[in-house]
C-alpha cells in the first residue's frame, strides 16, 4: 500500500515536470501558426528557425562566450585555487567569501552592479578618447565574474587536498618546478579542472539575468533572444528551439554521466 | 622566487574581484545613497514605500515564501523515496528529475505560458470535457506555480543529497528505543538532514524573491514583483539611483534571510557535535 502511494507520487511529479516539456515538443511539429488548433505534423518551424539569421546569430554568441568564459574562468579559478592554498587561514576566508559573493548574491544585483561598473569605467575612458561599448565584451566580462566562485568550488579541495611533499620529492629527484607542476601536482587537480570547467560551461549557456544588464543593444544570447521573442508574441519557431535545446541539453548529459558516472553538483539557478 | 611566484597567482584574480565584484557593490551603495546630482539623499530607499513597490514587494516576499515552502513539502517526500531506492536505480531517477534543471529555464517558464493562457493547453482541454475555461494566466498563482515548477529541482537535489549520506542505523535506532514514525522524522531524520533542506531554501527563495522572468511571462504586466519593478528602472525608466536604493533593499531582505537559514545549520551542527 505505502508502496503503491509513493509510486503514484514519483510519476506525479514526473508528469509535472516533463509535461510541459512534452508540450513544447509536441507544438514544434505543428503545422499552424495559431496553437488554438492541431494543424498536422511538420518540420517547417525546424526550417526557418535554421534559417533565422538572428537566431542562428544568438546560438554562435552563446556557444563562444560558453567556451571563452568557461575557459577563462577555469583558468583564473586554477590561479586563485593555488594562491588561495598558501594563504594564511583568516585571508583565505575573507578572500573566499569576497570571491563567492557572485554565487550568493541575487543575479539582478550583479547584473546592475556590472553594468554600473562598465558604465563608470566607460566614464572614465572617456576622458582618454576611449569608449567602452556594450556587447560581446562586457558580456564576457560579467560571465567570467559570476563563473569564477564556481570554478574555484571545484578546484579548491583538489588543490588542498594535495601533499606538498610530493611537489618537493619531484623537485628533489630533479624535475623543474614547472616539471613537477604538470607531472605530479596537475594530474591530481585535473579532475577538479574538468568539472569546474563543465559546470562554468552550463552556467554561461544558461544565463540570461547579468547578460540582459550588461549586453547591450543588438547583442543577443538564445537566452536574451528567447526574452525578446516571447515578450513579443510567440513565433513557433520558438518551439523548434526549445525541442532542439532539450535533446542538446539531454545528450551533453549523457555524455558526461557516461564519463564520470552519476554524480549530481549543486548549482545555483539562473535567476 | 616563491613570492614572486606567489604575486603572480593573486594578482589577476586579485585584480578581478576588485574590480568586477567588490568595485561594483560600492557603485550601488554609491547610487542607492545619491541623488542625480551626487548628493547624499535617502529618497532612493524610500522609494520602496511607494504603494506600487511596496505592494510588489510584499507580493514577492509572499510568493516566493508560499513557491518555497510547496517546494520543500513536494520535494522531501520525493527526495526519501528516491534515496530509499536501490542505489542503481536512484541514481538513474534522481537524474530524471534533475535534467529539467539543466534545461533553459526562460523556455520551461515559456512552456507553461503555453499551458497557461487563454487559449492555452489547459483551457482547451477543459472546452473538450464542456467545462468553462478558466483565468488561468497573469495571476498571482500563475507566477506561484511558474517559481515552484522552476525551482523544484534546486530543492529536491540537496535534500537527496544529505538524505543519502543519512546513517539509517540512526533512524532504526529511533524506532528500537520505542520512538513513532511522526516521532523519528522529526526529531531524528529533519534534523539530521538540516544542512540540505537550509540549502535548498536558500536556492529556492533567493531566485523566486528576486526573479523578474518569471512575473514577465506569466503575470503578463499585470502582476509586478520586486525584481520588476527595479528592472524598469534599470532597462526603462533609466534612473539608476532609485533602482540601486530598491536594489539595496532587497539585499537586506536576502541578508536576513540567509542569515536565519545560517543560523538554522549552524544549530544543527552544534547538535551534531553534542552527539
Amino acid at each position: 500500500m505505502k508502496k503503491t502511494i509513493s509510486r503514484i507520487y514519483v510519476i506525479f511529479v514526473f508528469i509535472l515536470l516533463y509535461a510541459p516539456i512534452a508540450v513544447l515538443i509536441a507544438f514544434s511539429f505543428n503545422n499552424s501558426r495559431t496553437r488554438a488548433k492541431w494543424g498536422g505534423f511538420t518540420f517547417k518551424w525546424y526550417l526557418q528557425m535554421f534559417q533565422d539569421a538572428e537566431i542562428m546569430g544568438a546560438l554562435r554568441n552563446t556557444l563562444i562566450l560558453a567556451l571563452l568564459s568557461a575557459t577563462i574562468a577555469t583558468l583564473l579559478g586554477l590561479m586563485a585555487s593555488l594562491s588561495l592554498n598558501r594563504m594564511k587561514r583568516r585571508n583565505r576566508t575573507v578572500m573566499l567569501s569576497i570571491l563567492n559573493i557572485p554565487m550568493l548574491n541575487a543575479d539582478i544585483v550583479t547584473g546592475i552592479s556590472l553594468m554600473l561598473i562598465f558604465i563608470a569605467f566607460g566614464q572614465f575612458l572617456s576622458h582618454y578618447g576611449y569608449t567602452i561599448v556594450f556587447g560581446f565584451g562586457t558580456v564576457l566580462v560579467g560571465h567570467i565574474t559570476f563563473n569564477i566562485p564556481y570554478t574555484v568550488m571545484s578546484i579548491l579541495p583538489r588543490v588542498s587536498a594535495i601533499n606538498p611533499s610530493t611537489y618537493e620529492a619531484a623537485l628533489d629527484l630533479g624535475a623543474s618546478p614547472s616539471q613537477a607542476f604538470r607531472k605530479v601536482v596537475f594530474p591530481d587537480i585535473l579532475p577538479g579542472i574538468l568539472s569546474g570547467f563543465l559546470l562554468a560551461f552550463t552556467l554561461s549557456l544558461d544565463d540570461f539575468v547579468i547578460t540582459h544588464f550588461v549586453k547591450g543593444p543588438g547583442f543577443d544570447t538564445l537566452s536574451t533572444k528567447i526574452y525578446t521573442e516571447v515578450r513579443k508574441g510567440i513565433k513557433p519557431e520558438m518551439y523548434a528551439l526549445s525541442t532542439l535545446l532539450f535533446l542538446g541539453v539531454l545528450l551533453l548529459l549523457i555524455v558526461v554521466e557516461k564519463g564520470k558516472g552519476a554524480r549530481n553538483k549543486n548549482r545555483k539557478p539562473a535567476y | 622566487m616563491k613570492k614572486k611566484n606567489n604575486a603572480l597567482l593573486t594578482g589577476p584574480y586579485l585584480i578581478w574581484t576588485v574590480a568586477f565584484i567588490v568595485i561594483p557593490l560600492i557603485l550601488i551603495v554609491y547610487y542607492g545613497f545619491t541623488d542625480g546630482n551626487h548628493r547624499f539623499t535617502l529618497d532612493n530607499l524610500s522609494r520602496i514605500t511607494d504603494p506600487v513597490t511596496l505592494k510588489a514587494l510584499l507580493l514577492s516576499l509572499l510568493l516566493s515564501a508560499l513557491a518555497t515552502a510547496i517546494c520543500l513539502v513536494m520535494a522531501y517526500p520525493l527526495a526519501m523515496i528516491l534515496s530509499r531506492m536501490k542505489s542503481g536505480a536512484s541514481a538513474i531517477i534522481t537524474t530524471i528529475f534533475i535534467i529539467p534543471m539543466w534545461m533553459n529555464s526562460l523556455l520551461r517558464i515559456f512552456a507553461w505560458q503555453t499551458l497557461l493562457e487563454r487559449n492555452g493547453v489547459i483551457n482547451q482541454l477543459l472546452s473538450f470535457l464542456h467545462l468553462p475555461p478558466q483565468h488561468l494566466i497573469n495571476t498571482p498563482a500563475a507566477i506561484a506555480l511558474g517559481m515552484i515548477y522552476d525551482y523544484l529541482p534546486f530543492m529536491l537535489l540537496p535534500i537527496y543529497n544529505s538524505l543519502t549520506k543519512l546513517d539509517w542505523n540512526v533512524v532504526n535506532a529511533a524506532y528500537d528505543l520505542g520512538a513513532n514514525g511522526r516521532q523519528t522524522f522529526f526529531r531524528v531524520i529533519v534534523p539530521l538532514t538540516m544542512p540540505g533542506i537550509v540549502s535548498g531554501i536558500t536556492m529556492v527563495f533567493v531566485p523566486a524573491l528576486t526573479t523578474f522572468v518569471i512575473s514577465d511571462f506569466l503575470g503578463g504586466s499585470k502582476v509586478l514583483l520586486i525584481g520588476n519593478i527595479i528592472d524598469q528602472q534599470f532597462t526603462q525608466v533609466g534612473n539608476w539611483n532609485v533602482g540601486s536604493g530598491l536594489s539595496l533593499v532587497l539585499m537586506v531582505f536576502i541578508l536576513v534571510s540567509m542569515a536565519v537559514m545560517q543560523h538554522f545549520d549552524t544549530d544543527e551542527e552544534a547538535a551534531r557535535s553534542i552527539l
